[in-house]
């Protein structure tokens, strides 16, 4: 498979799951906002952009790694995050952004991409102008729903409809990383706050992860249970152990000869010692040094996403030509 | 432009937003501030997302065996702290009073031999049932749910219409309500603090585990339902989703030696506590009809030898039956010492006294009559609205059976603007509030259900007669003053900031057209996969 292709469909996975689960996170949160009276506006939307790793100081979109999100000036609304989060064409982080930048990493793979998924994610896209009026006029959360439901159609036309090779295997790996990193960003909403605001229940709800995890754990709400079903729990495909586990069988397939001694690949090693460092760590222990833990798991995604792009999408270092010399 | 308000006029009954016409009460100032400015077509759209909403989630009440959804109104009711306050207390004491009495009457009886209720009333009630007898909660309580129906009468006071503390319905569409409405009108819920309802089906839970037998550490609580079928199914899937525990029909119950369990894949699974939301009648064929399909045969005797509770318990009826209603206060005075907080409203009692009775026939079209063991709104005849051969009818019926009937006063329900058509219009309203019961307190859910009466005039606001709901806010403590508790203050945890998320190899649209127009202009990011493709292109 060509590199170009494997990227492009990595980077369909990484956006259409940051689409989704930006659009999850930003419903909850603002329906929490309303919904109740205890929640000041301000510092909640001040810690939303700020775990999203918006900086209003600088000119958003601009990526610079070490971006320090605390330098937020001036009043933060509920239509301001809206508008950076979640409207922001220019912002491949915003929720249209990222659709956008799926669309278009589709583009340029359409032959690899089933028909079906490329329609979806071409209408999509046609949908988007629509986005802002359908905000004015129904509210936030139908935008969101329909954001949601594109996101899924697109999930389940991947699931029926791409054969188990490797372009399914970066597009599932692109989406697990990107989930992983998403799950821990969220969940550094709550260490950050000082572990009050905002409640289990709206991050849960923000994973889509509350009624099973009620099922779960028969409706007691305590700190432990939430953060070890977010953090651990094996069955629910949103913890950030479950991504990383299908991050690691994603990576395990890609590379069919296994040495004999450990695994073959630096993404491998990554992904598996932080899955190992969350598996054999009690949830006690995991509690007691959250922020750690969180930062930890921020640093992995942006380490396996270098190490993949430099194992396969970069083996060569790209030819660099100078415009006067083809001229 | 005021259009949405236009023609508004005054109703008969308590005006909850207006005191005077276009002067909204202080409570209602920031809702009416924020529908003002509204044009109808607006609030038409907003009204038809909410419609949209409900039937999409499947909020639904099954109305004579088709399933409609339940109308939401848009304009939401809402109730000052204070008057809150007064609706809370009171109803925890009627609770608390008709435990009491519950626990006596299926007791030692004090209550009948002091007189102060008549034996008769008790024993020729529909829903007194003997096989309850005996069956003693270990926590005492009996009533874990109760919803207790209030209305605001001329002057604006709350009074208690009737109880229910058999398996009041409802309270998923409190829930719903809200999760709906702050989806669809943010911008009013921006300017208003209101207590949020959705801890609910956590004390639910909470009351239900307290109330697990002796010995049992991690109960398991099943919600009972009697299926599909039922008109409020929907609010049985939803509660045993919100508590995280199973819903069981009839057929999934198994009872063998007092024990009950549930069948399940790894076989049979032992069951503490059943939130049923059966009748008593069909709950237990060995004891209540025989032919009943959708109860468990065995589950009374199971509860009698204290190896499940039944919530709430079987044989509550006979607190709610609209005859007892009137001896409430008299049993609030009773049995806790204290004067009622929330009023009756004026009712006759047609079997003990024959003057009552002719004055009662006299004046029927001036009076309520209702059936003593109806719900739902069933058989209630509005003297005022009623025709000749309706009144007729009901006359032959209480001349028959007075014991059956009570009659009311004809209060005017209070009202609040519904947007009907494209206007506001004045509609009637009452009040469900929900309690939860933990065998410690007595815990009032801050809203519930408001109905409301959609035909113009209208009083009789049940579901079952089309009648339609609003979203009911309770509003904090200190309006517009902030915080009255911020959750304690964990020490602040230093965590490094998250970092911006990484960027794809294409960078936005924005790179695409650079991509597009400056094939040969280089800029110096390294977004390789763009650069090598344009190395290519230029190869070719």
């Amino acid at each position: 498979m060509l590199s170009r292709i494997a990227e492009s469909l990595y980077w369909i996975g990484r956006y259409v799951e940051r689409a989704e689960d930006t659009a999850r996170i930003l419903d909850v949160h603002l329906h929490r906002m309303l919904a109740d009276p205890w929640v000041d506006e301000q510092t909640a939307c001040r810690s939303l952009l700020g775990v999203m790793g918006v900086s209003l100081a600088e000119s958003p979109g601009a990526s610079d790694p070490r971006g320090e999100a605390t330098s937020i000036e001036g009043p933060v609304s509920a239509a301001r995050v809206v508008g950076l989060l979640g409207l922001d064409e220019h912002n491949p982080s915003s929720v249209v952004g990222a659709l956008a930048a799926a669309r278009e990493n589709a583009r340029g793979a359409r032959e690899t991409v089933s028909s079906e998924m490329w329609e979806t994610l071409n209408a999509t896209w046609h949908g988007l102008p629509d986005a802002r009026r359908r905000v004015e006029q129904q509210g936030v959360h139908a935008f969101f729903r329909w954001v949601r439901e594109r996101c899924s159609v697109l999930a389940g036309l991947t699931d029926a409809t791409m054969s188990r090779d490797e372009g399914w295997l970066f597009l599932v790996l692109g989406r697990s990383v990107e989930r992983v990193d998403m799950t821990a960003r969220l969940l550094s909403t709550h260490v950050r706050a000082g572990g009050s605001i905002p409640s289990w229940l709206t991050l849960l709800r923000s994973c889509g992860a509350w009624e099973t995890y009620l099922r779960t754990y028969r409706g007691s709400l305590d700190d432990r249970h939430a953060a070890e079903f977010l953090l651990l729990d094996r069955l629910f495909p949103r913890s950030v152990f479950a991504a990383l586990s299908t991050a690691e069988s994603c990576l395990a397939e890609l590379e069919p000869d296994h040495s004999r001694a450990g695994v073959t690949t630096d993404a491998q090693r990554i992904v598996g010692r932080s899955r190992t460092n969350l598996e054999f760590r009690g949830a006690d222990e995991l509690m007691a040094d959250l922020g750690s833990v969180l930062a930890g798991l921020e640093r992995t995604c942006s380490q396996v996403n270098d190490a993949v792009s430099r194992r396969y999408f970069r083996q060569t270092s790209a030819v660099l030509w100078v415009s006067e010399a083809v001229a | 432009m005021a259009d949405l308000f236009e023609d508004y006029r005054l109703g008969p009954g308590w005006d909850e937003m207006f005191g005077e016409p276009s002067m909204p009460r202080p409570t209602y100032e920031a809702l009416h501030a924020t529908l003002q400015p509204l044009s109808s077509a607006e609030l038409g759209i907003r009204a038809e997302v909410l419609a949209r909403a409900f039937l999409d989630q499947g909020i639904t009440f099954a109305l004579k065996g088709v399933e409609r959804p339940f109308p939401l109104d848009i304009v939401p009711r809402i109730i000052a702290a204070q008057e809150w306050r007064t609706v809370e207390v009171g109803v925890a004491q009627r609770i608390r009073a008709l435990e009491a009495f519950l626990d006596d009457v299926y007791g030692a009886g004090q209550v009948l031999a002091d007189g102060v209720v008549p034996r008769r009333i008790v024993v020729t009630s529909a829903h007194f049932h003997r096989e309850a007898a005996g069956i003693n909660p270990h926590n005492g309580v009996r009533i874990h749910v109760a919803g207790v129906d209030l209305i605001r009468d001329e002057q604006g006071t709350f009074r208690v219409l009737e109880d229910n503390v058999r398996v009041p319905s409802g309270v998923s569409y409190v829930m719903e309500n809200r999760r709906a409405m702050a989806h669809v009108l943010p911008e009013v819920f921006a300017a208003t603090r209101i207590q949020p309802v959705e801890s609910y089906p956590g004390q639910l839970l909470r009351a239900l585990r307290a109330a697990a037998p002796v010995g049992v550490h991690e109960p398991t609580v099943v919600v009972l339902t009697p299926g599909v079928h039922n008109s409020a199914y929907f609010e049985h899937a939803l509660l045993a989703r919100e508590m995280g525990v199973e819903l069981v029909e009839g057929r999934d119950l198994v009872c063998v030696g007092n024990e009950v369990a549930m069948r399940t894949t790894a076989g049979e699974q032992r069951v503490d506590v059943i939130y049923r939301r059966i009748d008593d009648e069909f709950l237990d064929p060995v004891h209540f009809r025989a032919d009943s399909v959708i109860g468990c045969a065995g589950l009374l005797n199971a509860a009698r030898a204290g190896r499940v509770t039944i919530a709430n318990a079987v044989g509550n009826g006979v607190a709610d039956d609209k005859l007892l209603y009137t001896y409430v206060p008299d049993l609030i005075r009773y049995f806790l010492n204290e004067e009622p907080i929330l009023p009756n409203v004026e009712t006759h009692r047609l079997d003990d006294d024959p003057d009552v009775l002719e004055h009662v026939l006299d004046h029927l079209d001036e009076l309520v009559l209702k059936p003593v063991d109806g719900s739902g709104g069933a058989g209630i005849v509005i003297g005022s609205q009623a025709t000749d051969e309706q009144l007729a009818a009901v006359r032959e019926r209480i001349e028959f059976d007075p014991r059956g009937w009570i009659a009311q006063r004809e209060v005017a329900l209070s009202m609040v603007p519904t947007l009907v058509g494209n206007r506001l219009r004045a509609r009637h309203v009452d009040l469900r509030p929900f309690a939860v019961n933990d065998g410690e307190n007595v815990w009032v859910l801050p809203g519930g259900l408001t109905r409301v009466a959609l035909p113009e005039g209208a009083l009789v606001v049940n579901s079952s007669q089309g009648g339609g709901s609003k979203d009911t806010w309770v509003l904090t403590e200190t309006p517009g003053a902030a915080e009255p508790e911020p959750p304690e203050e964990a020490p602040i945890v230093v965590v490094p900031s998250p970092r911006s998320p990484d960027p794809g190899p294409v960078a936005g649209p924005v790179a695409v057209q650079q991509q597009q127009q400056q094939q040969s202009a280089r800029s110096g990011r390294p977004p390789a996969a763009t650069s090598q493709r344009s190395a290519r292109e230029a190869q070719c």
